[in-house]
């Protein structure tokens, strides 16, 4: 299997984190384990909230998509791992002129960089990337197309294991626009991989892929019947750009059928967390109420970001064969 | 080095033509670019050049229906002079062209450039079809009785799309008032959307736009309609689903005037080819499922579909070196044309005759043209072919400028070693002789 | 990865009790030559944490045990990669200001204690550092030393000792199959 390959090292270690595809159980907990590790470095008094485990290296951010929210997490994790940060939005310079992807590329190796953390347009764009960039780099996935979104799925994982410990019983709905959305794709595959008991979409027709059920999840086009008995519900983010494009009527029908609302919560179970990876629209996902209230770990998931980043950055650099080291210190 | 005036016997082979119903040990004596005799040499000819063709096939030279020779407009994707060598190296004496091309083929002047360029490698014919509109805007008529004239197979809008039903009414009717046959690559755009695999379990898996299979079988029952309306001849180029060929199955039994050929490569590859996003197998129509395959290896063993084509489309490497959805379309496919049809045969699916049937007569009869076949006094077209010879393609030794093919590294059984155009031999295995 | 061939009982607990009791007596002696009324105990994971509770104890300190990670501030990183399974650094009393005794189980090469160093100073600026090893080997690769020692043993150079816990504690002696990556 590609990925398999791809992300891999010949000793099975995490070189590229483009997909929850082609990664086992085992590497999916370490990256938890490893984030869990970091989410302590914010609290015990630290006055330094650093440490220099990428102390030397150079993360650069290559944003094709504009995307404030996950670029400026990537940087503080970055960062707080005393790596330094390059800011590339290249939406606004170099390809827009027409410089290829690949030319982009060549221009920023020859910037003597050790990772790079890339968002694109084009489903596949991060697979691109790693399979041309030079061999010491790894190249992290922050979104490519409607494909993957890896560390987004990772951040969601640690939550839920925050709150339920044990992911095999689990039964977890994933709510809105499946279609497009590289979020549920990861969310999916790493729920999966992770063993629950059972992944529900939940969306109009016009909002869910060709043979859903493909993905390894059961098909609900009624959110009454998907969130009930559930013990964790995802909210996904829904795009004006679908209203334009005939997919939708309106966000005021969305919110009436697939709208999250107390009484509605109801029918999952009582310690349900209600999940959503930002920014939220109150009013067309979900009422205030629910964004804000008890069942509601969406600040969480954010703190979760910075140390899932941290994680999968250290575990990425930590990982190449000797023979791809670029000069170490002494 | 071969003239024209060069009188050749081929002899030892074994000798198949569909058209004839010929599959026999029969030699084969050209004379003056022209086939003289089948069978027993005439009474006092001794040709200058004998072709040993012990253990080989002796076929008429391929028509290949669909080849972009990328030239005048596109030549760092390849030219006529690359492409023609390539196609002689392959088998094929016979292309034909798209107009969508820079000028496009809009006027007989462009078609005269081409034909002079073709002329100048002479290592195989270019026919042209013509543009359907004017610079294949979609909207406009062009000029294609004129065409005609200047000798177009045939008008096509290459695939790009035609303002609305209305003006496609208007061509069709347009096209048929002079005769003229109207090649249309079947697909609804706005169907289509921006999908760049076939909207399946791939697509939702990989999260790239799906191109569904009614963006193609909509487009189908709407041209179907149209050319029983209108009387006009229709040829459906590189059909990819099997509801277009039930559909076209259905519309010929009601006596609807209609052809249809399919791509070498959607015989073999399906949607999972493209899984670890290879933009090698970003092709449009995509390939479709496993089922869909199926269907087009039947209607290809059964006639239902006449003429196996290349769609060749060189590119420079660049044109591929882009995330999936950013990637050009297209295969370079003029060397795979007549291996993919081997293994078919190979793979059971029809056998030899009819598999040349599907390259030479099949492709001849939709054209009009007075090739694909060896009877005598026709222009002497021939591919020797060696049916047994193991070989494994190599992208960097092709000789079209384009190496974009998903087939690189495949194995195949059957090799051309010599190809004959107008009595010439453009290539020669044997000799490691190849026309300049 | 170093590779054990062989694993030898070296010391069993009561032996080593009788060490840290050695230690705790240093200790109280070694405070009291500085002028230290008050000072706080922070463990390295995993053996110096077993050892330190133990010497917490028997010193009656005033602060809690501070536990110290320092898989974040090794220098051989790049070189190992990263361990997942990380018990996060806790120290949960004001380092600034503060004397501070640092305990560990075995004293080798001294990178161990640099990298505990670096990261007690991200916690603030202690008044002074006090380091405390239960064994401590030859082959120091930096200029670290130790003010209290429980033990300095014989022991041949590709030997090497690991504390087994945290009950029983034991000491046990594996022997390398070729020189890898220095431990302490």
């Amino acid at each position: 299997m590609m990925y398999r390959d791809h992300q891999l090292t010949e000793d099975g270690k995490l070189k590229h984190f483009l997909s929850i595809e082609g990664l086992n159980k085992t590497l999916l907990t370490e990256i938890l384990d490893l984030a869990e590790s970091f989410t302590s470095l914010a609290d015990h008094g630290r006055a330094v909230k650093k440490v220099p485990l990428l102390r030397g290296k150079t993360i650069t951010n290559l944003f094709f998509e504009n995307s404030t929210r996950t670029r400026t997490t990537f940087e503080l994790a970055a960062k707080r791992l005393s790596a330094d940060v390059l800011n590339l939005n290249i939406s606004t310079s170099a390809t827009s002129k027409g410089e290829s992807l690949l030319d982009t590329l060549r221009n920023l190796e020859a910037m003597h960089c050790d990772m790079f953390v890339v968002r694109h347009a084009s489903s596949g764009a991060a697979h691109f990337i790693a399979n041309h960039c030079a061999p010491h780099i790894s190249v992290i996935n922050a979104g490519d197309g409607s494909h993957s979104h890896p560390t987004q799925a990772m951040l969601d994982m640690l939550t839920i294991r925050q709150h339920k410990s044990d992911f095999t019983p689990l039964r977890v709905a994933i709510v809105g626009d499946i279609l497009h959305s590289r979020v549920a794709r990861s969310q999916i595959l790493a729920l999966n991989t992770l063993g629950v008991t059972e992944v529900r979409v939940i969306a109009p027709r016009t909002l869910l892929p060709y043979d859903a059920r493909s993905l390894g999840v059961h098909v609900f086009t009624d959110l009454h019947e998907g969130i009930e008995d559930v013990d964790v519900i995802i909210m996904l983010r829904l795009q004006k750009e679908r209203m334009t494009g005939a997919l939708l009527p309106s966000e005021h029908e969305y919110f009436n059928l697939y709208g999250l609302t107390e009484d509605k919560l109801h029918l999952a179970k009582p310690d349900v967390i209600v999940m959503h990876p930002g920014p939220i629209n109150r009013g067309v996902e979900m009422d205030s109420a629910v964004a804000d209230g008890k069942h509601s770990v969406i600040l969480e998931q954010v703190s979760n970001g910075i140390a899932i980043r941290m994680a999968v950055m250290s575990i990425c650099l930590g990982s190449r064969p000797e023979h791809q080291r670029r000069e170490e210190t002494a | 080095m071969s003239s024209t005036n060069q009188s050749i016997s081929i002899i030892n082979g074994r000798l198949i033509d569909p058209a004839n119903q010929i599959d026999d040990m029969l030699d084969l004596h050209i004379s003056q670019g022209h086939i003289l005799a089948i069978g027993e040499k005439p009474s006092g000819f001794e040709a200058e050049k004998l072709i040993d063709a012990t253990g080989r096939i002796i076929c008429p030279g391929l028509i290949d229906l669909s080849a972009r020779l990328r030239e005048p407009g596109f030549e760092p994707k390849g030219t006529i002079a690359s492409e023609t060598r390539a196609a002689a190296y392959s088998g094929i004496t016979t292309l034909v062209t798209l107009p969508d091309t820079n000028p496009v083929i809009d006027t007989p002047a462009v078609m005269e450039l081409i034909r002079r360029r073709a002329k100048q490698s002479a290592h195989a014919r270019v026919l042209c079809l013509g543009a359907l509109t004017k610079n294949l805007n979609g909207k406009e008529l062009s000029e294609m009785a004129a065409l005609q004239n200047a000798g177009c197979v045939a008008v096509t809008n290459a695939g790009k799309p035609l303002g609305n039903t209305l003006i496609e009414r208007r061509a069709l009717e347009y096209a048929s008032t002079f005769g003229i046959k109207v090649f249309i690559k079947p697909e609804d755009r706005h169907l289509r959307n921006d999908g760049c695999v076939h909207e399946g379990i791939i697509s939702s898996r990989l999260g790239l736009p799906g191109y569904p299979e009614a963006a193609e079988t909509v487009a189908v029952a709407r041209d179907i309609a149209l050319a029983e309306a209108t009387g006009a001849h229709i040829h459906f180029q590189c059909i990819s689903t099997a509801k277009s060929v039930n559909k076209i199955n259905r519309a010929c039994h009601d006596g609807i005037n209609l052809t249809v050929d399919v791509a070498a490569h959607q015989l073999h590859l399906t949607e999972m080819d493209a899984d670890d996003f290879n933009t090698l197998c970003h092709v449009d129509p995509p390939f479709r499922t496993l089922r869909d395959r199926e269907a087009l290896r039947q209607a290809v063993a059964t006639g239902s579909i006449q003429a196996i084509c290349s769609d060749h489309q060189p590119h420079e490497p660049d044109a591929k070196d882009h995330p999936f959805p950013d990637s050009e379309t297209g295969i370079s496919a003029l060397e795979t044309l007549l291996p993919l049809t081997l293994k078919l045969v190979d793979e059971k699916v029809l056998d030899l005759p009819t598999a040349i049937a599907r390259l030479t007569i099949g492709p001849a009869t939709i054209a009009n043209l007075p090739f694909g076949r060896l009877d005598q006094g026709r222009t002497a077209d021939v591919c020797i072919f060696d049916p047994d010879s193991h070989w494994q393609l190599n992208a960097n030794e092709m000789i079209s400028h384009g190496r974009n093919t998903p087939f690189a590294n495949w194995e195949f059984r059957g090799k051309v070693t010599q190809t004959l155009f107008e009595g010439r031999i453009t290539y020669d295995l044997d000799t490691q002789h190849e026309r300049q | 990865m170093v590779e054990q061939v062989t694993q030898t009982a070296f010391m069993q607990e009561n032996a080593i009790l009788d060490l840290i009791d050695g230690m705790a007596s240093q200790l109280k002696r070694q405070l009291q030559q500085n002028g230290i009324s008050e000072a706080a105990m922070i463990g390295i994971h995993t053996g110096g944490v077993w050892i330190a509770e133990k010497l917490h104890e028997k010193l009656q300190l005033a602060e809690p045990l501070g536990t110290l990670n320092i898989s974040f501030y090794r220098d051989d990183f790049s070189r190992i990669g990263i361990n997942p399974k990380v018990h996060p650094s806790n120290i949960p009393f004001e380092v600034e200001d503060k004397h501070i005794i640092l305990v560990d189980d075995v004293l080798q090469t001294g990178r161990t204690i640099r990298a505990a160093m670096n990261e007690i100073f991200d916690f603030g600026r202690p008044a002074s550092i006090i380091y405390a090893t239960l064994i401590e080997k030859d082959g120091r690769e930096l200029p670290i030393q130790a003010s209290v020692v429980g033990l300095k043993p014989m022991l041949k150079q590709n030997d090497y000792l690991t504390l087994k816990g945290p009950s029983p504690l034991s000491l046990v002696i594996g022997r390398k199959l070729s020189g890898g990556d220095s431990e302490a």
